[in-house]
Order: C-alpha cells, then sequence, then structure tokens
C-alpha cells in the first residue's frame, strides 16, 4: 500500500486515492496522420518494464483531480520522487542527462 | 469441577503466578470435558494445571501432542473454539488464547477427539511409514483420480473448519496514523515507545500477548530497583496516562508492507466470550483490523526460542525451556514434576533454576558445552542441579500410547563429527525442556523484502537492511539479536531517538535503567541432536511440529536432489500454513545445511509472508458487508421506485429500476409480461424512464469545442446553441470506448453525457488529455451526473402529456428533434432535451434532483389519460435494440471500431485535428475487410430469442472444432415485431446482408438465422421526428 | 466574456422537495450520545474553477472571502465556505436559493476571463458529524489522517470515504462535516450509523426540513 505525495496537494496522501496510469513520458505523436503504423503501435503498445528505476503517470483521483510524474524503484517499491505535468525528473536510472527527451514537453495519455 | 482438578496448579506464593486471580474461577470445556482456571489463565496454562498433556493430533501421522510454547510459536495446541455452530472460530492458538467463563475448545486435529484418535490407527494413508513427498508420490498418477483422493485427503487433513452458520459478531477497521510504531511491548519495545513518547509524536505500541512486558513477565532480574514485571507494570502505567501513546494489547502486527503500513489484528472480545458481549445495548466488533500508516516502524518482536530436535521431541511433555518458567510464573503451573533440560546456552538454566524454586524435581540438565560456566550455569550447581557438560537429550521416551513422556536418554555428544560420543544414559522424567538458542523474530521485516542475515554471534538469522532506503524501519532487542538487558534497554533508545532525529525531532535522551546484569558464557550451535541410530532409522525427530515434518524427510529431500532452501520448504512443507516456519524453520535450514556440506548462511533461510497468525475472515472484510458490501447509488426517484414494486437491475454501484411487475387478475407479471406491457405502452401511448444515471459533464471554456471535436469521433464545430449531437468516443488505438449526447447550452458551454457505467472514467479521460497532451486548451469539466434528475418521457402521447405541465412551446416546427430548450415543468426550472434513445418522440425532462419528485408524481397525476406506464433498463434494452442502437459495453468489447458497428456516419475523417482514434483507423488490421463487424440477426423460427453470447457459424455441418465467425451481442422478444431479434457481430458481416448463419448451441440445437439491417423498427426514423 | 448559460433551479414559487436522506427517519442514540450526526440539506453548491490569480480578486469582491490557495485549506464567514479542491479548482457552500445570484455577480466581476462556475447543490448533501467520538468514526471509514494534531479547524480534504468517497472539512474543534454525493448519500448514512453505534450514535432530523425557494426573483436568462 502505496504512501504518495502528490505534489499537488503537498502532503502523502493514501494509495487508495490515487489510479496508476501506466508509463509516464508517453507523448502522442504530433503529426499521427505522419507516423508510421510502427512507430504509432509503438506509441499505442509497448512499455518499458525496468528493473529499477521507472517513471510512472498517476492521477489523484480521489483528490485534487491532478495528474502528475512517479519516480519508482521497482525492486524496492520505494517512491524516489513524484513531480508535476510538464516537469522534469531530478532521478533517472542513469542521471538526470539520460531522461528521454520527450520528458522536455509535456507527458502523454495512455492509448 | 472443583479447584482439586487443577493438580498441576502451585500454591499461592510471592512472585508466583502474579497474571491469575484465583478469586475469579472460570469453567471450561476441552473435547468436551468440563475443567476449571483462573481468570488470567490462558486455555493453555488451565489445560497445563489440569494435567492434561494431549490437546491435538499431529496432522500428517495423527500423533499425540501437547504444548510446547507459551506464545504464538505454539505449533501443538491448535484448537477450535465456540460452544455453537454460529460461534465456530478455526485455528486458535491456546497459548494465545485468553480463558473465559463457558469457553468451549476442541482439538483441531483428530477423531473422534485427539485422546482417543482413529487415524492413527490406519495412520492416514500409507500407514505410519510416510516418507516426504508421499503424496506427491502416491497420488500423481492417474491425474483423473487426483479430485477422488483430494477430497479424502483433505477430510483426513482437518485444519479447523468455518462455521456452518453465519457469524452473530461484527467486525471493522479502523485506519491510524503515527510517528511511531512499535511492535511487541516486551523490554525493547517498552523502552522505544517510552523514548518515542517523550519526543511527544504519536506512538503506537501493540503487542499479541494478553499482557505487555514479554520477557520481563518471567524474569527476577531488577531494572531501576524494581523487579523486571514490576518495572514492566509501572512503565505499562506511565504509558498509558500519555495522551500520545495508544497501547493496543493482543493486537498482533500481522502485515508490514509497503512504505511502512502495517496492519494490526485486534482481539477486541475474544478473551470475554464466545460472541462479543453488547454495551448498553450497542454492539462492538469482536476483532478490528487496524490499518496502521506510520512514519517509522521500531520492530521489537523479540525472538522465539528454537527447540532441539531430537528423536521423541514431540511427545507431550517435551516444552520449550523458557515455557516452563512462563507457565510456573505467569500462571503458576508446573507442567510436570521431573525435569530434564536439554540446552546450549544460559539463559535457559532459568527454566531448571524456576522448577526447583516452585517445588519441582530437577533431574539433571544435559548441557552440549564442554566447559559451561556462566553465573546461572553456578547458580544452579550451586542448588545441587546435576549439570551433565558436552551432552544433549537424544530421545524421549513415553508411555506406549505415546501420550507422555517417561524418560530421557542423555548422552555424550560430538557436535562436528555428528555422533554419540559416549553411551546414553536413561533418566526417568515427566518433562523435557530444550533450548538450542534464539531465532529474532524477522517474520514482519521479511514482509516488505528485508531478507534475513546470518550472524554467527547470535546463531541466528537477524533483519536485514531494509530495501527502501526511505523508510524509517528499524529494530530492536531480541529482533535484532540482542538479549542482554543493559544493551537491550540501550540500544532500543538510541535507536528510536536516532529515529526521530532523522527527521528533526529532538528527544531529551534520559538515563537508560540501571539493569542488574548476570554474567552469561557462550553459547554453542546445537539443532539437531545425534542419535545412536542413523536419522533415517532413528525415531522420528520433529522439526516442524505443526506440519509434521522429520530431520529424515529433510535429509531424504537432499538425497532427492533439492539442494535450494525454497524447494526443500516445499517439498517437505517446513514452515507452511499458520506456522510460518516459528519454531522450525533455523533447525530444518540447519539440517539441510548439514546435509549438503554446506554452511547456514550458504544455505540461507527461506522467507515470510503475511499473515504471522491467522486473521480471521470476519477483521479482513470489516464492515464492508451485508448491506455494506458495496455502496448502493440511488436516484431521486428511488423510493418512488421501490414503493412501486420495481425490480432492480444493478448497474455499476447503481440501482436502476428493471422494470415494474404488475398485479393481473391477483398474479404478479413475469418478467417477459411486464416488459412487453411497457414496450406497447412507448410505441402505442407514452412511457418514462428514470434516466438519472446518465453521466453529465458540464464543460465551459472558450476551447470546449476544440475540445469535443479532438476527444469524439465526430465534429462538433457548427453544432449551434440550442442544439443536441450524438458523439461516439474512441480510444487511441481506435476502438469504441463510449458515447452520448452532448448539447451546446452556449457557445463556450456544452453538457456532455455518457454513459451510466462509464461517468467516472470518462471524466478523467477528458482530465488526462487536458493536463497531460493539451493544457493550453481554455476549458473545464465538472461532474454534475448527481446533480440532475432525468426523466425521459417518450411515446406518441409525450408532446400531449407534457404540453399539461410545462410553458416550453413544445411545437414540432419550433422544438425541433435533437434540440433543446429551458422552461419551467410542473413548476420546476427544467431543462427538456428532445433526443431519443426508443425512436418514439421523446421529451428528456432535467430537474435539480432536490425537486425531482415534483415532477415525476405531476407527470402520473397528469398521465393516467394518456396511459403513462414507468418502464425499466430492460424495456429500454429492448427498444433500444429494435432501433439498432448499441450499449458501449455490451455490443462493444473494446475490439470495435466506429466502422465496425457500420457508424460512419458518426466519424469526422476530413476533421483537421487528428482526434483521438482517428490514426488507428487506418492500420492495416482496422481496415481488414473481415473484422467482427455489427448488424442484425433474424432467427429462422419467430418465436426463437437467440441466448446472448452465443457463438455463430456459417456451416452447421463442418466437424467440431467448429469456425466461429461471431457471436451475439444483444438479443430480445420484441413484442411489437413479434419475434425474436438479436444484433450481433460477424466477420465481413456488412457484406452478407442477407445470408444465413448458424448458431449451435450446448443443448445440441442449431438455430439458423438471417443476416440483417441492425434496424428492426422504422429504419426511416419517422417517429422520433414527429 | 464566455458564452456560458445559467440556470436558477429553484422554483419561484414553493414546491415540494425531497434532500438525498429524506426517506431515512431521524433516531436517538442508544444509551449515552456520543455521536450526533445531522444532514444540512438544500445547501447551494458550486464549483468553482480557474487560475487563482483570475478568480482571487472577484472572490473577495463578491463573496468577502480570501481565495484560499493553500492546499487543503477552508476559508468561511457569514456567506458562505469557500474550499480548496485542487490548484484550480474550490467548492463554495451558500445558503439555498443564494447560489444563483452569487454565481452572477461572479460572472460579472470575471468578465473575459477564463474560468467555470457549475451549480452542483442538487448533486451533494452536506453531513455535520459532532460529539465527543465523531473522530473515531472518522477513522473508522476514511483512510485519510484525521487526528485533530493533523487535521485542525479550517482544513478540508477529498478522500476515501468506506467505499464512496467524501470532502471531510473540520468546522471546529467538535464539528465536522462531510459533504457526500446525493447518489451515494444513503449509503454513506448506513455506514455512519454503523460505525458510530458502539459509541453512541444519534441522527438527528434533516435541517431545513424544506428548501426555500428562489431567493431573488429573476427569469431565468442567459446571461452572455
Amino acid at each position: 500500500m502505496f504512501h504518495i505525495y502528490c505534489p499537488y496537494c503537498a502532503e502523502y496522501r493514501e494509495e487508495e486515492e490515487f489510479h496508476p496510469r501506466g508509463q509516464a513520458h508517453i507523448a502522442r505523436p504530433a503529426d499521427p496522420e505522419a507516423t508510421s503504423d510502427d512507430a504509432w503501435g509503438d506509441y499505442l503498445f509497448f512499455r518499458d518494464n525496468p528493473r529499477g528505476v521507472h517513471h510512472e503517470l498517476w492521477v489523484h483521483a480521489v483528490g485534487c483531480r491532478k495528474f502528475f510524474n512517479i519516480t519508482r524503484d521497482t525492486r524496492s517499491y520505494a517512491i524516489l520522487e513524484t513531480y508535476r505535468m510538464g516537469e522534469r525528473p531530478t532521478v533517472t536510472a542513469n542521471g538526470p542527462e539520460a531522461v528521454p527527451s520527450a520528458t522536455a514537453t509535456l507527458t502523454g495519455a495512455l492509448a | 469441577m472443583s479447584a482439586s482438578s487443577q493438580t498441576f496448579r502451585l500454591a499461592p506464593k510471592a512472585g508466583l503466578g502474579g497474571e491469575i486471580d484465583r478469586d475469579k474461577p472460570l469453567r471450561f470445556t476441552f473435547n468436551g470435558k468440563s475443567y476449571q482456571g483462573y481468570a488470567g489463565d490462558t486455555l493453555a496454562s488451565a489445560l497445563l494445571a489440569n494435567g492434561v498433556d494431549v490437546v491435538n493430533r499431529s496432522f500428517k501421522y495423527s500423533r499425540p501432542r501437547g504444548v510446547v510454547a507459551a506464545g504464538a510459536e505454539e505449533p501443538n495446541a491448535i484448537v477450535q473454539l465456540g460452544a455453537s455452530e454460529a460461534a465456530q472460530v478455526p485455528n486458535v492458538r491456546a497459548t494465545q488464547q485468553a480463558l473465559y467463563e463457558g469457553l468451549s475448545a476442541r482439538g483441531t486435529n483428530g477423531w473422534p477427539d485427539a485422546q482417543r484418535d482413529m487415524m492413527s490407527l490406519v495412520g492416514k494413508f500409507g500407514g505410519p511409514f510416510m516418507p516426504v513427498g508421499f503424496y506427491y508420490k502416491t497420488f500423481k498418477a492417474p491425474a483423473s483420480l487426483w479430485m477422488t483422493y483430494e477430497k479424502y485427503i483433505r477430510k483426513a487433513a482437518g485444519l479447523g473448519r468455518a462455521p456452518g452458520e453465519s457469524d452473530p459478531d461484527i467486525y471493522d477497521h479502523m485506519n491510524r496514523h503515527c510517528e511511531v510504531l512499535v511492535v511487541g511491548a516486551g523490554p525493547a519495545g517498552l523502552m522505544a515507545a517510552l523514548t518515542a513518547a517523550a519526543g511527544g509524536v504519536r506512538v503506537i505500541l501493540c503487542d499479541e500477548q494478553e499482557t505487555f512486558g514479554g520477557s520481563l513477565r518471567d524474569r527476577d532480574e531488577t531494572i531501576d530497583g524494581l523487579p523486571a514485571p514490576e518495572w514492566a507494570r509501572q512503565t505499562i502505567e506511565r504509558l498509558a496516562a500519555m495522551a500520545n501513546v495508544t497501547l493496543l494489547p493482543r493486537t498482533t502486527a500481522n502485515g508490514y508492507h509497503d512504505h511502512n503500513f502495517v496492519t494490526l489484528h485486534e482481539r477486541r472480545t475474544e478473551h470475554l466470550g464466545d460472541t462479543a458481549p453488547m454495551v448498553d445495548g450497542r454492539r462492538r466488533s469482536r476483532s478490528r483490523l487496524h490499518r496502521v500508516r506510520a512514519r517509522h516502524v521500531v520492530l521489537a518482536s523479540g525472538a522465539h526460542e528454537r527447540p532441539l530436535v531430537y528423536a521423541g521431541n514431540d511427545v507431550p511433555g517435551n516444552l520449550l525451556a523458557g515455557a516452563v518458567s512462563s507457565y510456573i510464573r505467569r500462571y503458576a503451573v508446573m507442567p510436570g514434576r521431573r525435569l530434564v533440560l536439554s540446552v546450549t546456552n544460559d539463559h535457559a538454566y532459568r527454566a531448571a533454576l524456576d522448577w526447583q524454586a516452585a517445588g519441582g524435581e530437577v533431574v539433571a540438565i544435559a548441557d552440549a558445552r564442554a566447559n559451561p560456566d556462566g553465573e546461572l550455569v553456578e547458580r544452579a550447581r550451586a542448588a545441587g542441579i546435576r549439570v551433565i557438560a558436552g551432552s544433549a537429550v537424544i530421545e524421549a521416551t513415553s508411555d506406549r500410547k505415546g501420550h507422555r513422556v517417561n524418560g530421557a536418554r542423555v548422552a555424550a555428544i560430538d557436535i562436528e563429527g555428528f555422533r554419540l560420543s559416549g553411551e546414553a544414559e536413561v533418566l526417568a522424567c515427566d518433562t523435557i525442556a530444550s533450548s538450542g538458542g534464539y531465532s529474532p523474530v524477522a517474520h514482519l521485516a521479511a514482509h516488505t523484502g528485508i531478507r534475513p542475515v546470518w550472524r554467527d554471534d547470535i546463531l541466528g538469522f537477524v533483519p536485514g537492511q531494509a530495501v527502501d532506503p526511505v523508510k524509517g524501519f528499524s529494530v530492536v532487542g531480541g529482533a535484532a539479536g540482542v538479549y542482554a538487558l543493559p544493551a537491550l534497554l540501550e540500544g532500543a533508545a538510541v535507536k528510536v531517538t536516532q529515529a526521530l532525529a532523522a527527521d528533526g525531532i529532538h528527544v531529551d535522551a534520559s538515563e537508560p535503567p540501571a539493569v542488574e546484569s548476570i554474567r552469561e558464557g557462550e553459547a554453542i550451535g546445537l539443532y539437531h541432536v545425534p542419535h545412536d541410530k542413523p536419522t533415517m532409522r532413528a525415531p522420528k525427530q520433529f522439526v516442524d511440529l505443526q506440519n509434521d515434518v522429520t530431520a529424515a524427510a529433510i535429509e531424504l529431500a537432499t538425497i532427492e536432489g533439492f539442494e535450494s532452501i525454497e524447494h526443500v520448504k516445499r517439498y517437505t512443507a517446513m514452515g507452511f500454513g499458520t506456522d510460518q516456519g516459528k519454531l522450525g524453520n533455523i533447525n530444518g535450514m540447519a539440517i539441510a545445511a548439514r546435509c549438503l556440506g554446506q554452511t547456514i548462511p550458504e544455505t540461507g533461510t527461506t522467507v515470510f509472508r503475511p499473515n504471522y497468525t491467522p486473521v480471521n475472515f470476519g477483521a479482513i472484510v470489516g464492515r464492508h458487508c451485508k448491506e455494506l458490501f458495496e455502496p448502493e447509488r440511488y436516484t431521486a426517484m428511488h423510493q418512488w421506485h421501490v414503493a412501486h414494486g420495481a425490480k432492480f437491475e444493478d448497474v455499476g454501484q447503481w440501482k436502476r429500476p428493471w422494470y415494474y411487475p404488475q398485479r393481473v387478475n391477483g398474479k404478479l407479471e413475469s418478467m417477459h409480461e411486464a416488459v412487453a406491457r411497457e414496450c406497447l405502452a412507448v410505441r402505442e401511448k407514452v412511457g418514462v424512464l428514470d434516466a438519472s444515471t446518465l453521466g453529465k459533464i458540464d464543460i465551459q471554456g472558450p476551447d470546449a469545442r476544440e475540445f469535443l471535436g479532438r476527444i469524439y469521433t465526430n465534429g462538433w464545430e457548427k453544432l449551434a446553441v440550442g442544439k443536441a449531437r450524438y458523439g461516439l468516443m474512441c480510444k487511441d488505438d481506435g476502438m469504441v470506448m463510449d458515447d452520448g449526447v452532448t448539447t451546446c447550452l452556449g457557445d463556450n458551454h456544452f453538457l456532455m453525457t455518457t454513459t451510466t457505467g462509464g461517468a467516472a472514467a470518462i471524466l478523467e479521460w477528458l482530465e488526462i488529455w487536458h493536463q497531460t497532451e493539451w493544457p493550453e486548451l481554455e476549458v473545464y469539466f465538472t461532474s454534475v451526473t448527481d446533480h440532475w434528475a432525468t426523466m425521459t418521457l417518450t411515446g406518441p402521447e409525450a408532446r400531449n402529456l407534457l404540453a399539461e405541465l410545462t410553458d416550453v412551446d413544445l411545437d414540432r416546427d419550433s422544438f425541433k428533434f435533437m434540440e433543446w430548450r429551458e422552461g419551467v415543468v410542473a413548476g420546476v426550472p427544467a431543462r427538456i432535451y428532445r433526443i431519443s434513445f426508443t425512436g418514439e418522440l421523446s421529451f428528456e425532462i432535467n430537474v435539480q434532483a432536490n425537486y425531482a419528485m415534483q415532477v415525476w408524481e405531476s407527470l402520473f397525476a397528469h398521465g393516467n389519460k394518456y396511459g403513462l406506464t414507468p418502464y425499466g433498463t430492460e424495456t429500454m434494452h429492448v427498444l433500444r435494440a429494435e432501433k439498432g442502437f448499441i450499449i458501449v459495453g455490451q455490443d462493444t468489447d473494446g475490439s470495435m471500431t466506429p466502422e465496425d458497428l457500420g457508424m460512419h456516419w458518426c466519424v469526422g475523417y476530413k476533421k483537421p485535428y487528428s482526434w483521438i482514434g482517428k490514426r488507428a483507423l487506418t492500420r492495416s488490421d482496422t481496415r481488414r475487410e473481415d473484422r467482427k463487424q455489427l448488424v442484425g440477426l433474424k432467427p429462422l423460427e419467430a418465436d426463437v430469442v437467440l441466448e446472448e453470447g452465443a457463438q455463430i457459424v456459417f456451416d452447421p455441418k463442418q466437424a467440431i472444432p467448429m469456425r466461429m465467425v461471431g457471436h451475439v451481442t444483444s438479443s430480445y422478444y420484441s413484442p411489437t415485431l413479434e419475434r425474436g431479434f438479436a444484433l450481433a457481430v460477424v466477420k465481413g458481416g456488412h457484406k452478407r446482408l442477407g445470408e444465413r448463419v448458424y448458431l449451435p448451441m450446448a443443448d445440441g440445437k442449431t438455430h439458423a438465422a438471417e443476416i440483417v439491417s441492425p434496424i428492426f423498427y422504422d429504419p426511416q426514423g419517422s417517429r422520433q421526428n414527429v | 466574456m464566455s458564452k456560458v448559460v445559467q440556470f436558477d433551479p429553484h422554483p419561484a414559487q414553493a414546491a415540494a422537495t425531497q434532500s438525498p436522506l429524506h426517506h431515512v427517519a431521524a433516531k436517538p442514540a442508544v444509551g449515552e450520545t456520543g455521536v450526533t450526526l445531522t444532514e444540512r440539506a438544500f445547501l447551494d453548491h458550486l464549483i468553482v474553477r480557474g487560475e487563482p490569480g483570475v478568480l482571487a480578486g472577484a472572490v473577495e469582491a463578491v463573496l468577502g472571502l480570501e481565495l484560499p490557495t493553500q492546499p487543503q485549506r477552508l476559508a468561511r464567514n457569514e456567506t458562505g465556505s469557500l474550499q480548496w479542491l485542487s490548484p484550480d479548482e474550490w467548492l463554495l457552500i451558500v445558503a439555498g436559493g443564494e447560489g444563483f445570484r452569487l454565481q452572477r455577480e461572479l460572472r460579472e466581476a470575471l468578465g473575459e476571463a477564463h474560468f467555470s462556475i457549475v451549480d452542483v447543490g442538487g448533486g451533494q448533501t452536506l453531513l455535520e458529524l459532532s460529539g465527543k467520538h465523531a473522530v473515531e468514526v472518522l477513522m473508522k471509514s476514511t483512510v485519510y489522517d484525521v487526528d485533530p494534531r493533523h487535521f485542525p479547524v479550517g482544513k478540508g480534504v477529498t478522500s476515501v470515504f468506506a467505499k464512496a468517497t467524501a470532502v471531510i472539512r473540520r468546522v471546529d474543534e467538535s464539528r465536522w462535516e462531510l459533504v457526500v454525493r446525493r447518489s451515494f448519500a444513503d449509503y454513506c448514512l448506513r455506514w455512519l450509523l454503523d460505525a458510530g453505534e458502539e459509541y453512541g450514535i444519534a441522527h438527528q432530523p434533516t435541517q431545513p426540513a424544506v428548501a426555500s425557494h428562489r431567493q431573488t426573483v429573476t427569469d431565468t436568462e442567459t446571461v452572455s
């Protein structure tokens, strides 16, 4: 049962108030019609499953209803940080420089 | 029964039996026999006081078993509690069950009872020689017989039984939050709580026993000049007086979950009776689950004494050394008369000293060490007790029935060589107590993935490093392998002070209490005592008493090739079930290590899972049962529906009227009759539906229209104020996820409706796109589902009826189909939408929910002459299906595109923005011509109503398994068409109109049907446009 | 100016009204009363959305309340209460019949700005919980930390309530408010009566018994 710091409510809240929405920083291709079937399929269906640091999109569903990101260690379940939409993570598997460029833009929703 | 039956109860004496009240005798029955004990007793202490040796039969071999321990680690004295059928509770540890007047218990295993067990004669299965893996080997073939075998195995095994009647008690949950949760109220736990409480933070202290104090209850060292039990009592009083401290006795920390979430199981009234007594006519819960979120968890769960593994070590009369002290000191109960003690350490000498002080005979102490020389050893020698150094009890002998120890074979042993180094001597005795050292209780820590690590200096596993570095977690006292009182008290205070300091909370470190220290000699590692015969041929040497796992079984498992300790555990069942390896695990690992020629740390340990001890289902469920199992959502007209005899259908959490059966000629209509009547009323006169459950979302903002265009498949740029439009929503994979009518209230103001079940998910869907992809769009979404009550008035007479109640001009040319108007209906401000889900002339009347009944009742007050009929969801389904209107989630299943549904008319291919789902519609898979497509099915026989879900084939003569090409999604009898009809999905169905398909049914019948348009009624849509 | 339609839900003349809990009869506690539960019905509830910088001035001018921009903060005066729900969302509760006028005044004060005000008064009701055991009843019902040390007067949160959700607010030292959705109100009430039984829970009659009708006579105009 996670204890999650909501960056908008500015306090720790119980997991029951949240919904996980999968991997974070999946941006919708800017021009879908110009996107190949393969690339579109990747965007829709393919997700990372790392052992270790992972960035996830969550929503404070029973609360402020805001979406935000969680950086979580999938081994220990430790939540390393939470950050608002549009912000970059400061904790990544290989240091801040390894953050995919998509994080510089706004993050995307799940298909 | 008189007190004289308590032949093993000691006479009153200072310092003995401090926890019982001899002025409060209690009657209880065990296996049908009546006994007496005292208030303050546990069931186990009362049974021992009455000389009850055999309390149970063992799980696999049906061997007689007696009480071994005094706490949660008890493997044998597991009972079925409850005098009445409804009050039955299985798997209760007699060592943790407080005695109460009228308590009734039975041993869990054994038929007809533990004393006269019939199963042992047949040895259950395969006689008394059941090797490890017996079930796997014996019953593995033929596979088809397993179900038969299993039935009998289950019957024979017996792990208690659930009550056959409804539980009269209630259970509940309580959510708690604290800065420091201390698990265990022994010396370290009390010290930790005291320290944390001084910091002013919220502290919860729990302990699974009836009484706080842990090992202090059994010690006579002095702390701050007070005897240990007295110091404990005073400390508990101090804590109880502090407002920031919550004390929870009889409360087991059963699960340690992520981020310091701990579940505590509090037995609130289990010590008072079979059922929870009422207080002032009010019920209270029998047990309670506390869901605790703690900033810091301090594990002070102590250590379990490890028994030695020797032959016959399961016969009643074999106990843990510490348990002997507990029974004498706490309850003034002697578990026997003549004691032989077999030890590897100094601490356990207390058992012999207590035994002798209480008037019992200590025959000898067999000490595995060559030169024991600690202070307690000296005391024993000075008291005239025979200490046999370098030896151990190698076998317990017993009476013929195996009901009680009658002697101990003691021999000199060579631990390194795992053999005897001298002749065995037989000592007559009735009790053997053993201590092979102490195992820190690392269970809780292991729940969150903290692996135990072996420490040679204390000969035990202690919790290792927390895997989550953020977590506030410390281990103190025996659980950390710290056993000496001074070090343990100081260590607990220091760790808690440091933990709080990390959070900026300063605790004034008071002087640790002055403790009398006792010099202890070094302990030696001995787990499995050698016998004069090889392990495989020696009398049974038990490792796990609850699961009947022997040393020979573990040896055999290693011989058969099981090398991983996790595999050995699963092959032998060691540490399974409710036991969770409390007594046997370390011994089992030591034996496996020796057989594999490894060290214990090389062999490793298994880990533990929640729950630490069994939790009753009631406590897990709490109040989420019966009428509070699940929320029931009611509309504003719900009480009217109830009063008018509606049958209800669950739609999500909503209770929706399903149909309203009427009494016709004294007989209540069937559903079929009621639905037929309701359908015809709507088609011929007028009906009304409570449609309040539809999801409603208010959308405001200058970009509202743009947003709708991106989220819906169809176009919204031209929808004028005053108009409404049907919209279809896809996920980005192109599959339909929801639909509904959205109305343009103002240029920047829309009201979206969603399916009843989809309301919350769609609001979240709108938000996720707005918040993550299009934050630049100026638009806000607010749920108004509950605010509006919605009444759908539909049928040819709808206009005539409504006209009597409203000031709105309902003329067909001034209030057109797919428009809305604002006005007053029955005196109440209303919005009226002219939309239709039935195909008939329809008006949806929306009013603020508090005023709904005024409008609803006015409709009926005026509606009689028009034949106004309330109808439910079943009729709604029939009517919409006749029109081919889909229900998302019934006619779709997450794999249907708008095109599959034949709804190209609802797809804005030319919209400038690539709306959600558009791109996917040109993927190769979504372009396939043989996708399943929505069609109508007309059964060839008019009275056939196809089964929903029935599979469709093109060729009914083909061999099984047939090629399935689709299935029925909706199917009803139409009273209007006077025939059965269905909606279905069929591969390439849109191009197969007029073709015949077949539906082979489970009963052997095959139905034939013709593929037709899904619109069965009024295909021109003229009836809704009148 | 946003083209948004305002709607006054209240009848011009008194009409029959039913609160979400009208069907549950009040009942005194068995034995000593430890908790008291009262439905405060027919208030006007409005959801106000917008950026704080956009809303603050208008809110202050119309309601006389400082817009609470700190999370979980609840402001209150004689006009009503205004609670932070999210960085761009507030719950305004005022006397029944006042909502339409206040919404219009807010809209006028906000002019062309981007914001949203939505009437949700028919969709939720307010339950008041008081008495020495109110906190324990809440602890049985919500995962949120309602310990008075963590939940001072003037705080309000949205959280899980049994298997539903509720807005939980602390009004003063001994009184709490729960804002629950109409459709869940019956479930929440039954849950509270059950959870409060051991403390002696009294269920008071709904107040007021009926809604006040329209406060200011207006036609149902479209504000543009």
